[in-house]
């Protein structure tokens, strides 16, 4: 081609990063890696090969770390812990940053050698995933620096499991590492087994920014070498970022072993566009969405739902964008779309658009993909209806599926008609359209107007099965910290027996289930007899069954306006049951008296009613935070309510503990479904009454007693309850944090440990923090 | 009268050597309040596309010769100054005749390249004519009271004819930003038409002065109003503003004569003013015009820079990539 043929033509022609100084790395290394453990590296073990999706050559051989390798990192993690975490916040945090800057110091090394491991294009390596890694090392080392003084009443976890996925290699590495680190925690990381190669260049750097040896560990291989990982008995805390799959593996791997747990996991996140949106940039927007990265990012903006009206233009600006995207060699700096991972993913993406079943239209570009390596051509599939697969599963490829609304609540209703919820992009330049759909979305992260907003301040995670915990803010250090409270061994507490000569004198009180509102009785139609120390019958308390959980779950979800009251309103109604108990005082203490056979019941129904007004002061100002994220506009992580919470309530402090779990809860605008005390069930039973004098609508609490072993079960297994709690003395954690696996449903269990209930950290942040979800809304803004 | 004659006769001449321009000229349309109504444009949005483009693209070695190559010809030399002078003007269009060194553009196969036009006040078009005389390169002026278009409306509309008549092909008018500013798009359509009327054979470039115009939503109701009302080219600037020529506005620009061409079929041209000095702005701008409209605009009768020092830099470039040594601004003739 001549200048004049050019001159012509007007191509772009190949402008290719050099790749030198990577090889030159690799080389330097023989090609040949060991793992990361106790500071240094070791020989290179039993290895395999990690590939250039986009040639297909091999780029070098990484070891395949075995148990006993596992063993040795958790080992040396353990060891580094004590020293490392007893530092002031002030020297992790000069750690931290020496990081930060290194990685700056090496940012195109490693973000070419990150484009040759992952097949990403250059563009997005050097512009988009390094700044990030460096931005969260910065950040985190000023939440280190800050964490002695703000996280005062927070302790680090331990030792760190960390796995992490192929698709942002050292991105996940950052946002894994430097919340532990911040924290005082020591990690075990592993790298996903085709992407170790950054990591590997981390481990380098991090003998120069003087972490000592043992505070970070990277091992590398394939999913045995996770398993290994999240099955070593000496692990504190399991981190993971991948598919919902394995997440659901993990979750149950950890069950009942009291490892803190977060999961970060896929997503179908929506792409609304609704009619008055500027539909340019809104076609602009999904090249962000759903091109970034090939697509495969779990938050990918890959199902679009775009306003009947509106449909056929944005669809035909859509498909005029797509031919002009290139896809190619990902080193090439004018390249739109690299190489998937892998052939596997190729083969995993072509092989689920091929099962379409016929219904809708593909749309792909005309383009010429290179003949060796992983590509997988920009694909719109418009016309598809909610019940076809393509618009439930997660491709986690460069495939965008369309359907089209007709109003904002059916753009809601069809954006929420998923399993997951992780994140959304809204699109209108409607500020009251806008946002009140960002509030109306079942995800844990939504954009106006943009998509695939990042940021170390702002909290990012998901809700239903696309995981639980943030990473990012203050919240991402909550995720590996554990509040300092004082528990002991819980002690089973036996009910009073039956007493061989019954006293019954008094007319019988028939205490009934609570359910939508309304007293219930039991559907299988069993009572208990609940006896007082002295032998005395106090009543009869219903044996809740699974039916009686379905009901009592079903009128929680009916009762969902109570998440979008006020918590002006909220906070008037806990004070008005807080005045109704108050006024029924002495008959609760002597009830509770009667039921324990102590002489607590006055003070425990006065702790009651002051853990009432606490929450009741809480419910309008645990409200969340504007973060300043790097953007001209905003970002607000909000705190919305759980939805439907289970709790299965202590035994020893009848009523005082149900009221703790309650509180909470209904303050923030969840519904709870609350099982009694087992032993003592009847103060709960008459507390009914008072919530049907307080103005609480019908489905907002609801109260069963019964057996907790046997409710665990069926609540646990509940598709439709988003959190159970279990301050049970029954031994149910193992059982609950199990078959909540199944949606993935957050948990927060006592591990047969009991607090104290009248203690000031028995309310409070920890409880609020378990009753809300942050959603992290970005509002960029700008005439 | 017989100086006129054989100018126009030269005129003539000078048409037949053009190359054959296929383009439809824009006759406009109604004015269309439904379709300016529905206009929405996100500021956050658009400076997003702005900012991550030129690191999207890359043009390189013989590619970026080639495309600096395509810039000049595109380029409206310009001088526009209180004092500007035959002699000032004969210079500039012999640059525009010969915009890079003889030796670079042998070197480079592109000998007889030249600007896309010269571009100057009314009383300089007779030299900058005369200057050009046996070229292809048309002479643009700027009109209507340039650059704030608040004289009386009957002289602006004289303005444009007196300009055609003295021998200018392409005129360049500025709207009256308070026609925007007011919410008055039916008189700015009005303007508009007449001063294209007005143009007669000649082609219209109309300067939206989107500095003054307070949002990129006005920007692009500005854009549709002038291409509604018969504009050949829409344009940033004056150059006297003092916010000219920006990524951003260029982007609302240029998807407004994207979304024209799609409900018309029309292609209307563009061109940025001001602000454009360097090489590596000017392949950024090649570049969202060929990622947002498509080759067919990157051509000098749908784009052109209005630039004046721009040129300058592209020589430096183009002398590096011949001789592989970075150059100096004076191994190139000043313009």
């Amino acid at each position: 081609m001549t200048v004049k043929d050019i001159f012509e033509s007007m191509e772009y022609g190949p402008a290719p990063e050099s790749d030198g100084e990577a090889q030159a790395w690799l080389d330097a290394h023989d090609r040949r890696f060991g793992l990361f453990i106790a500071g240094r590296m070791t020989a290179p073990g039993e290895t395999f090969a990690s590939m250039n999706p986009a040639t297909g050559e091999e780029l070098a051989q990484i070891t395949q770390a075995s148990a006993d390798d596992v063993d040795a990192a958790v080992s040396t993690a353990r060891r580094a812990f004590g020293p490392w975490s007893r530092r002031p916040g002030a020297e992790r945090a000069r750690i931290l940053y020496a990081l930060a800057r290194l990685i700056q110091k090496h940012s195109r090394l490693f973000a070419v050698l990150e484009t040759l491991d992952n097949g990403k294009p250059i563009r997005e390596s050097r512009d988009i995933d390094i700044p990030l890694v460096a931005r969260h090392f910065y950040y985190h080392a000023g939440l280190a620096q800050l964490a002695d003084s703000e996280m005062r009443d927070r302790a680090p976890l331990g030792v760190a499991g960390q796995i992490i996925p192929w698709n942002f290699p050292l991105l996940m590495l950052a946002w894994k590492i430097a919340p532990a680190l911040a924290m005082g925690n020591t990690v075990v990381l592993k790298p996903a087994e085709y992407t170790s190669l950054t990591a590997l260049l981390f481990a380098e750097i991090c003998a120069e920014a003087g972490v000592p040896a043992g505070v970070i560990n990277i091992v590398t291989g394939d999913g045995r070498v996770g398993e290994a990982i999240t099955a070593h008995p000496d692990i504190d805390k399991i981190a993971f970022t991948g598919s919902t799959e394995v997440g659901r593996i993990i979750r149950r791997a950890t069950a009942g072993r009291g490892i803190a747990l977060t999961l970060e996991l896929g997503g179908k996140s929506p792409y609304i566009v609704f009619d008055d949106a500027d539909l340019d940039s809104a076609v602009e927007g999904l090249v962000d969405a759903i091109w970034f990265n090939q697509g495969q990012v779990c938050c990918a903006g890959s199902r679009l739902l775009v306003g009947e009206s509106i449909a056929e233009d944005f669809h035909a600006r859509l498909i005029a964008r797509m031919s002009r995207l290139r896809v190619g060699d990902p080193l090439d700096k004018a390249i739109d779309i690299g190489a998937l991972v892998d052939p596997a993913q190729v083969a995993r993406v072509a092989g689920l658009v091929e099962a379409h079943g016929g219904e809708g239209e593909i749309h792909q570009p005309p383009c010429t993909l290179p003949n060796r390596g992983c590509w997988y051509p920009p694909t719109l599939i418009t016309g598809l209806t909610s019940a076809n697969p393509l618009m439930q599963k997660e491709i986690f490829g460069p495939v965008l599926v369309s359907t089209t609304f007709r109003t904002p609540a059916e753009a809601v209703a069809l954006a929420n008609n998923t399993a997951y919820g992780l994140a959304a992009s809204v699109w209108s330049e409607n500020i009251n359209l806008a946002l009140d759909i960002a509030r109306k979305l079942a995800a844990g992260v939504v954009w106006i107007n943009g998509t695939n907003m990042f940021d170390a301040a702002a909290p990012f995670g998901g809700v239903r099965e696309s995981g639980f915990g943030r990473e990012g803010g203050f919240e991402g250090l909550a995720a590996y910290s554990k509040p300092r409270v004082k528990t002991t061994p819980a002690r089973p507490i036996a009910p009073f027996p039956a007493p061989e000569n019954a006293q019954v004198n008094s007319l019988d009180r028939t205490a009934k289930f609570y359910i939508g509102g309304r007293q219930a009785r039991p559907d299988g139609g069993y009572s208990r007899a609940i006896w007082s120390k002295s032998g005395k019958l106090l009543g009869h308390a219903g044996q809740a069954n699974r039916k009686d959980i379905r009901n009592a779950v079903e009128a929680a979800r009916a009762a969902s306006g109570w998440a979008r009251t006020t918590g002006h309103l909220r906070a008037q109604i806990l004070y008005y049951i807080g005045e109704n108990l108050d006024a029924r005082a002495e008959e609760f203490a002597a009830r509770i008296n009667a039921l324990t056979g102590k002489r607590t019941g006055a003070r425990e129904v006065e702790a009651a009613t002051s853990r009432l007004f606490t929450y009741a002061a809480w419910a309008d100002k645990y409200d969340g935070a504007a973060r300043g994220v790097p953007i001209r506009g905003t970002a607000l992580a909000m705190r919305e309510p759980v939805g439907v919470i289970g709790a299965f309530c202590p035994d020893e402090a009848p009523l005082l503990g149900l009221i703790s779990l309650m509180a909470p809860a209904i303050a923030m605008g969840s519904r709870v479904v609350l099982v009694a005390s087992q032993p003592f069930p009847l103060a709960a039973t008459d507390f009914y009454q008072v919530l049907e004098t307080s103005d609480l609508p019908a489905g907002v609490v609801n109260i069963l007693t019964g057996d907790h072993a046997d409710l665990a079960r069926p609540l646990a297994g509940h598709l439709d309850v988003d959190a159970l709690w279990s301050h049970s003395g029954a031994d149910i954690s193992a059982l609950i944090e199990h078959e909540s696996a199944g949606n993935l449903k957050r948990t927060w269990v006592n591990h047969a440990r009991s607090r104290d209930w009248f203690a000031p950290e028995a309310e409070g942040p920890e409880f609020l923090e378990h009753a809300t979800e942050t959603k992290t809304v970005w509002i960029p803004y700008g005439e | 009268m017989q100086n006129q004659k054989s100018a126009s006769a030269v005129q003539e001449g000078r048409r037949s050597a053009l190359p054959q321009v296929t383009e439809t000229r824009n006759p406009g349309t109604g004015l269309d309040m439904d379709w300016l109504g529905a206009v929405a444009v996100n500021t956050s949005a658009v400076e997003r596309r702005a900012a991550s483009l030129p690191a999207r693209r890359s043009v390189k070695k013989e590619y970026q010769a080639a495309w600096l190559l395509k810039a000049v010809s595109c380029i409206d030399l310009t001088t526009l100054s209180g004092d500007d002078t035959p002699g000032r003007v004969r210079r500039l269009a012999m640059k525009a005749r010969q915009p890079v060194r003889r030796d670079l553009l042998a070197a480079l196969g592109m000998e007889g390249l030249t600007t896309g036009a010269v571009c100057v006040y009314h009383e300089m078009i007779a030299p900058a004519l005369e200057a050009l005389e046996g070229t292809a390169i048309p002479v643009a002026a700027v009109s209507t009271g340039f650059p704030a278009g608040l004289s009386p409306f009957r002289l602006r509309v004289e303005e444009i004819r007196e300009s055609v008549a003295a021998g200018a092909r392409e005129i360049d008018i500025v709207i009256s930003r308070r026609h925007v500013l007011t919410g008055n798009w039916q008189e700015l359509y009005d303007e508009v038409k007449t001063f294209r009327e007005a143009c007669g054979p000649a082609h219209m470039k109309a300067i939206l002065a989107t500095g003054e115009l307070g949002s990129l939503r006005n920007v692009a109701r500005a854009s549709l109003v002038s291409m509604m009302a018969g504009a050949d080219f829409i344009k940033t600037s004056t150059g006297k503003e003092s916010v000219n020529a920006t990524l951003p506005v260029s982007l609302v620009m240029i998807r407004m004569i994207r979304e024209y061409h799609r409900r018309t079929g029309i292609r209307v041209g563009y061109k940025p003013a001001g602000g454009i000095s360097r090489a590596k702005q000017a392949l950024t701008y090649l570049t969202l015009i060929k990622e947002e409209l498509g080759n067919e605009w990157l051509s000098p009768h749908l784009f052109r820079f209005g630039a004046s020092s721009l040129l300058g830099d592209i020589e430096r470039q183009l002398e590096h990539h011949v001789t592989g040594h970075y150059s100096a601004s004076y191994r190139h003739a000043m313009g």
